[in-house]
């Protein structure tokens, strides 16, 4: 599973993106989050609080609740600031 | 018509892009545009504007669709900018083309809101002391966006 961070939990995290492969019982986005928080200092900085970030799946926004698939690209980043 | 969709660092030309959705027609009766600019608020140095390949694309083509779906549009362009731009400098155009002004005009203000809230793009504020922010999205803009729902 391909996971791609934008803006400040790219800077975070440390890194623009990375290839994870979660244990089954990650199964949706908000598992994933947790799962992910647990891997780094940076990672757990950056996902210490869930609700200030968006997600989304194979390049659609999507809600924690979402399921995954193993070839999966998944994105985490904060609410959108464009215009 | 398929809808322009440009992400570029370039700067965008106003007058071409209007020329661009005019030349050769004889059925559109107005143009609307909306440009966005770099306001230099608190001593900004630049904005740094960040966005997801690929996702980016995919959702302002989505915007887009769903305007000509609610709109009877002869043309229609959206062109926003990456990369570091200075204060003054233009970020976003919206440009929109119809037979009459209601719809060139109510179109563009849709495009523009749902772009600033849906469309993955992120503004990076740096300042002349050095400092750098993160832009964090607004709800004003969230309810800019709503009106669009129940219309």
């Amino acid at each position: 599973m391909r996971v791609l961070y934008f803006a400040w939990v790219r800077q975070k995290v440390g890194k623009a993106e990375e290839e994870v492969a979660p244990p089954a019982e990650v199964r949706d986005v908000a598992g994933l989050m947790a799962w992910l928080a647990a891997q780094s200092p940076g990672h757990a900085e950056a996902f210490a609080n869930a609700r200030t970030i968006r997600a989304a799946v194979n390049q659609e926004f999507a809600r924690p609740d979402q399921a995954l698939a193993a070839g999966d690209e998944v994105a985490f980043f904060p609410p959108v600031t464009g215009g | 018509m398929t809808p322009s969709i440009r992400i570029q660092e370039a700067p965008f030309d106003l007058a071409e892009e209007t020329a661009a959705l005019t030349a050769g027609r004889e059925d559109v009766g107005g143009l609307a545009s909306f440009v966005g600019l770099c306001r230099a608020d608190d001593g900004l140095a630049a904005l740094v504007l960040e966005h997801y390949p690929g996702m980016t694309e995919r959702a302002i083509a989505r915007i887009a669709a769903e305007a000509c779906a609610r709109w009877p549009l002869t043309g229609c362009t959206v062109i926003h900018r990456i990369g570091r731009l200075p204060p003054g400098a233009p970020i976003v155009l919206v440009l929109t083309a119809s037979s009459h002004r209601a719809a060139a005009l109510e179109s563009c203000a849709f495009l523009i809101d749902w772009l600033k809230t849906r469309a993955p793009f992120w503004k990076r504020e740096e300042f002349a002391d050095g400092r750098e922010r993160w832009v964090e999205a607004k709800e004003s803009d969230d309810a800019a966006a709503a009106r669009w729902d129940a219309a």
